[in-house]
């Protein structure tokens, strides 16, 4: 396809510009500042209701959260994953089909922590990503660009002793989508985690160091919070880069929520 | 040490549908248990309007009330690298199951037992959709255990329309039907309670 295509008829009558979701974010990020003047606490997380997102309209509760803290909570356990849950394959992206995949070939690593900084160990860390041109292998990704036959953009593994996690895979593109006209998402790979416990439960994305879509694009701005959001970028390290080969990333990651401490033991 | 920060979460987005669903991800039960159970329900915003990409996970005690979980809810195949399925045998306490076109979910359990003596059991429920920026807790009471659902703490302080919310309904015998509403809308629809852990 050679042309961009016209929007479908009767699809979304008034999308917003870039310039009003920008005004929308910058409202936004002012308001949690003067919260933060005022001694409002940190907010580690976006905020559900998160206008220039727009799907978050409906899709966020009104009420507050019930707040829970019994230690015998069921939530203060959570599943448990093994080698039979996982290939050797599974974690390079790059080696799953016949032929190898276009795009720059990465190693993305990295620690996941507890609160404490404790590992994270012998958990299932999951990805999945759009291919180098910005495209999901996914029926219902319609961006007019390429399918790679070579790369399907699925991974997972197991933490280590250490709580390392480590997978081999190709730079995904930006890509657009409608939350507003021009809306384009920064490159990123989507990430969910396991704890101990269910409570630490995570699912995030990550993003690549100096991406210039970084202003523009409201999931990322709706962690309203500087170091906050700068924890989603990830770090080029050219000590993980391996010659003629790959690019090195280095991502950790700190899981939130109360930590299983007292199951810890026992589960490995 | 201070603890440190967290890293923020962010939306499922619309595209997990090829990494994260697997097959069986909703049949927690051991395939043919007599005593499994049936829940149903589907995943509404705050017009009423059901949600088709919202993802479920479930994670519940077994029947014996114990929770220590095993692996294998979703094993792989070394020599496809396809999945095989759960073994028909082990209960994992874990399930996944992503909202149909209708915003419809179905997960068939065995009735969990209760996790110390005398607690009201429960499936916890964590819930993702494109929309939502951060994963929102909730928890489905089965309407058995009469007593224990009167005595627990959680139940106990909600007022009792937002309490029926964490009820279940039982439809038919071995079946339930438990609905969420990610938001409460005009329609008069009570939004779900949604839960923060401290
Ligand atoms: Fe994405």
């Amino acid at each position: 396809m050679s042309t961009p295509p016209s929007p479908p008829p009767g699809s979304s009558p008034a999308l917003a510009s870039q310039a009003e979701i920008d005004r929308e974010i910058a409202a936004q990020y002012q308001s949690y500042v003067d919260s933060r003047a005022a001694g409002a606490p940190a907010r580690q997380h976006p905020d559900r209701d998160y206008p220039p997102y727009r799907s978050s309209a409906l899709r966020h509760p009104k009420q507050p959260l019930v707040s829970v803290g019994d230690p015998e909570d069921v939530e203060l356990s959570g599943p448990v994953f093994g080698v039979t849950d996982v290939t050797a394959l599974d974690s390079d992206l790059t080696r799953q089909h016949t032929g190898e995949p276009l795009g720059e070939r990465l190693t993305v690593t990295g620690r996941v922590l507890d609160r404490d900084g404790r590992p994270v160990r012998g958990q299932l860390v999951e990805v999945w990503q759009a291919n180098a041109a910005g495209r999901y292998a996914h029926q219902r990704d319609d961006h007019p660009a390429p399918l790679d036959p070579n790369f399907t953009g699925v991974g997972r593994c197991l933490t280590d002793d250490e709580g390392r996690y480590r997978f081999t895979t190709i730079k995904p593109g930006p890509y657009p989508w409608r939350n507003h006209r021009n809306a384009w998402r920064p490159a990123h790979i989507h990430f969910s985690l396991f704890g101990t416990a269910f409570t630490q439960r995570l699912v995030t994305q990550m993003y690549f160091p100096g991406d210039p879509l970084f202003p523009y694009d409201p999931i990322l701005q709706s962690v309203t919070d500087d170091a906050a959001r700068q924890r989603l970028v990830a770090s080029y390290d050219h000590d993980l880069s391996v010659p003629e080969w790959s690019l090195g990333y280095r991502w950790d990651i700190v899981l939130d929520g109360p930590a299983a401490t007292w199951m810890e033991e026992g589960r490995l | 040490m201070s603890p440190l920060p967290p890293t923020p979460s962010q939306t499922v987005g619309p595209f997990y549908g090829y990494a994260l669903p697997f097959p069986t991800g909703g049949e927690i039960a051991p395939a043919g248990h007599p005593d499994t159970i049936t829940v149903r329900g589907v995943v509404l915003d705050g017009a009423g309007q059901p949600i088709p990409d919202a993802l479920l996970e479930i994670w519940q005690a077994g029947p014996d009330g114990d929770l220590t979980g095993r692996p294998g809810s979703m094993r792989r195949d070394p020599v496809t690298g396809g999945f095989l399925g759960r073994d028909g045998v082990d209960f994992t306490g874990f399930g996944r199951v992503a909202t149909d076109a209708d915003g419809g979910w179905v997960v068939r359990t065995l009735p969990p037992g209760p996790h110390r003596p005398g607690a009201a059991p429960y499936l916890s429920v964590c819930v993702f959709a494109r929309g939502l920026l951060h994963h929102l807790f909730t928890r489905i009471y089965l309407p058995e255990h009469a007593d224990a659902l009167a005595a627990d703490p959680v139940l106990g302080a909600l007022p009792p329309e937002r309490r029926a919310t964490l009820l279940a309904e039982r439809d038919h015998d071995r079946t339930y039907r438990f609905d969420i509403r990610l938001q409460g809308g005009d329609g008069g629809h009570e939004e779900t309670v949604f839960l923060a852990f401290a």
